[in-house]
């Protein structure tokens, strides 16, 4: 009866991410290829016959009406093919393929340096809120969150490689050959990529454990006796896993827009700078592929902040 | 004596109710929107204009902010560009919270229907992240101050669209509202005359907060090259083609930066304050 209900919830919002996922798969479709002029016109130019264009876009399959060309492409995508780059002929899958693994290395390093980093900050300061070193991570958190990621990106390329000559400002991923090599030319995406997550993921994580600390519970324990890290480490922070893991989920959602800058700064061959790439030639199918790409890993990481949520909640997990 | 010991009483109540970041945030903000009309008269130099045979030069007396990557004078540049980055944001933004301030208030007084189509629909708009749908839609498009007005405008629709009709559901079923329907008063009435009064704070702090998401995605679509095209170009397109000094630590690279950052900043501190203000105004009244 209880896991039932708790299954139905679960199910219930995995088939809304799907959904979710589908009408976003429209909606690239739609702004990309029905919106526009011709795209068999643009690619030939203003002096190309009519006959050419006329014979490209039977190539194209443009002749066909438009949500038989949506099916197909998305018929295409879900079996792995999608389409041919417009600007060097190349299978977009192949493309994809190359730069994918150096992005998923990018996104896991920053993943295992910024989360335990930001758990502890978040922590920390929520334990110790209203003190100077709450007030300072507050006021230096909110400066990184409303500033442009390129600031932060930039003056971090100022800081480490040019006054202190840490690091290397490009990254070359093709070199690498030890771990020393690794970390040198990781260090740099990845600390800008951290800082902008890291200020989030410290916000977010120390406003749930304060809602924690200021539930009747925690006065409770508190009135009994029990000392700050007590109350913090047994009572509140097993009650604010759940909010806590859903605003990691959250927060890891915001690399998507970081590492689209990130990628460009430090000419890191990962997707996002592909998919910049790509926007710049206007080479549709790479760009409607990298863009679904992206929003299907943005779903899934507010998906798993929501179930976290729903898991984590024991007034569902105790019906 | 006494009148003047009275007249010194109000000045440090009001300095409490008008914060000092307040203060500051606003003198920041009207300072840009300022520039963003009168920055093309106020600058020293054309902003197109090769000035120093030197490219890159740190701040002197004669180029405040230094040169860029041309030797043209930044300080110049940057007040030109305040027109792009401000001007194109504040129309976008008040594209976004005006639609999504109307539609939501027709969300939530019509009910049914209505809200159930629009909030679907905006859902799904937001199911895709803001600098993936400004990317899509440049790929498609081109990019143009057209397009990137569009574009942001109606990619933060849909959050402007779920405060909006919060707060309206909120307030329709209070009992003054109930009062004005049972005296017989239209929804257009009811709506201008006593639903949105109630709203204009929070509906402004949003404003705020949408007009500093705005300035962040379209500096960032052109520090990508992709979105305010030369020869004009806002704070975003300044950092980029100015990257090379980044090495030299050019001051060319960071002001524009930290011009962006002091925008957003001061925004962030004249809504916290201004906010505050109105929270207790609205709980003493």
């Amino acid at each position: 009866m209880i896991r039932n209900a708790l299954l139905r919830m679960v199910v219930a919002r995995l088939a809304l991410g799907l959904l979710s996922l589908l009408l976003v798969s429209l909606a690239v479709f739609a702004i990309t290829s029905l919106l526009p002029g011709d795209t068999a016109q643009e690619q030939l130019g203003q002096a190309a016959t009519p006959e050419a264009v006329a014979a490209l876009r039977l190539q194209l399959g443009l002749d066909q009406p438009g949500w038989l060309r949506y099916l197909h492409w998305l018929g295409g995508l879900v079996s792995g093919d999608a389409g041919r780059s417009l600007v060097n002929g190349q299978p977009v899958a192949a493309l994809i393929g190359a730069r994918l693994p150096n992005s998923l290395l990018l996104a896991a390093a920053t993943a295992v340096v910024s989360v335990p980093l930001a758990l502890a900050i978040g922590i920390s300061a929520a334990m110790w809120r209203g003190t100077a070193y709450d007030r300072g991570v507050s006021m230096l958190t909110l400066s990184i969150v409303s500033v442009p990621e390129f600031l932060v990106a930039t003056a971090a390329v100022l800081v480490f490689a040019v006054h202190l000559r840490w690091l290397s400002a490009l990254s070359y991923v093709s070199s690498i050959d030890s771990i020393g090599q690794f970390i040198r030319v990781f260090a740099m995406p990845v600390l800008s990529l951290c800082c902008v997550i890291v200020a989030q993921m410290v916000r977010m994580t120390r406003a749930a454990l304060i809602d924690q600390l200021r539930a009747p519970y925690v006065e409770m324990a508190v009135l009994k006796g029990a000392g700050p890290i007590r109350v913090v480490w047994s009572h509140a922070l097993p009650n604010a896993v759940g909010p806590i893991a859903n605003a990691v989920a959250l927060s890891l959602s915001y690399l998507l827009g970081g590492v689209i800058i990130v990628e460009t700064i430090f000419n890191y061959p990962g997707i996002a700078k592909l998919m910049v790439d790509g926007v710049s030639t206007r080479d549709m199918p790479l760009v409607q592929a990298c863009a679904m790409i992206f929003c299907a890993a943005y779903l899934f990481l507010v998906l798993a902040a929501d179930l976290c949520a729903i898991l984590s909640n024991p007034r569902l997990r105790h019906r | 004596m006494s009148g003047e010991a009275l007249s010194d009483v109000p000045p440090p109540r009001r300095r409490r109710r008008w914060p000092l970041l307040g203060l500051l945030g606003g003198a920041i903000v009207v300072f840009w929107l300022a520039m963003a009309f009168l920055g093309g008269l106020v600058a020293p130099h054309d902003a197109g204009r090769i000035v120093d045979m030197d490219v890159f030069t740190p701040m002197t007396a004669a180029f405040p902010l230094g040169t860029d990557y041309l030797g043209r004078d930044m300080l110049s540049r940057i007040l030109h560009g305040t027109r792009y980055t401000v001007g194109v944001a504040l129309a976008a933004t008040l594209l976004a919270s005006g639609s999504g301030l109307v539609l939501g208030m027709a969300a939530a007084t019509r009910g049914g229907w209505t809200d159930l189509v629009l909030s679907r629909c905006l859902d799904t708009l937001s199911a895709m992240p803001s600098k993936m749908f400004a990317l899509v839609v440049v790929a498609a498009f081109g990019s143009s101050v057209p397009v990137l007005v569009l574009a942001a405008g109606i990619i933060y629709t849909p959050g402007a669209y779920r405060i909006a009709r919060s707060l309206a559901v909120g307030i329709a079923a209070m009992d003054y509202v109930r009062v004005a329907r049972a005296r017989g008063e239209g929804t257009a009435y009811i709506l201008r005359e006593e639903i949105l009064p109630n709203m204009t704070g929070p509906v402004l702090a949003d404003f705020g907060l949408r007009f500093v998401f705005i300035v962040l995605l379209l500096s960032g679509l052109s520090f990508l090259g992709l979105g305010v095209q030369p020869p004009n170009a806002d704070w975003g397109s300044l950092v980029r083609e100015n990257i090379g000094g980044l090495a030299e630590g050019a001051p060319a690279v960071l002001m524009p930066a930290l011009a962006i950052a002091s925008l957003t900043i001061g925004v962030n501190l004249l809504i916290d304050n201004l906010g505050g203000f109105r929270r207790r105004g609205g709980e003493g009244a």
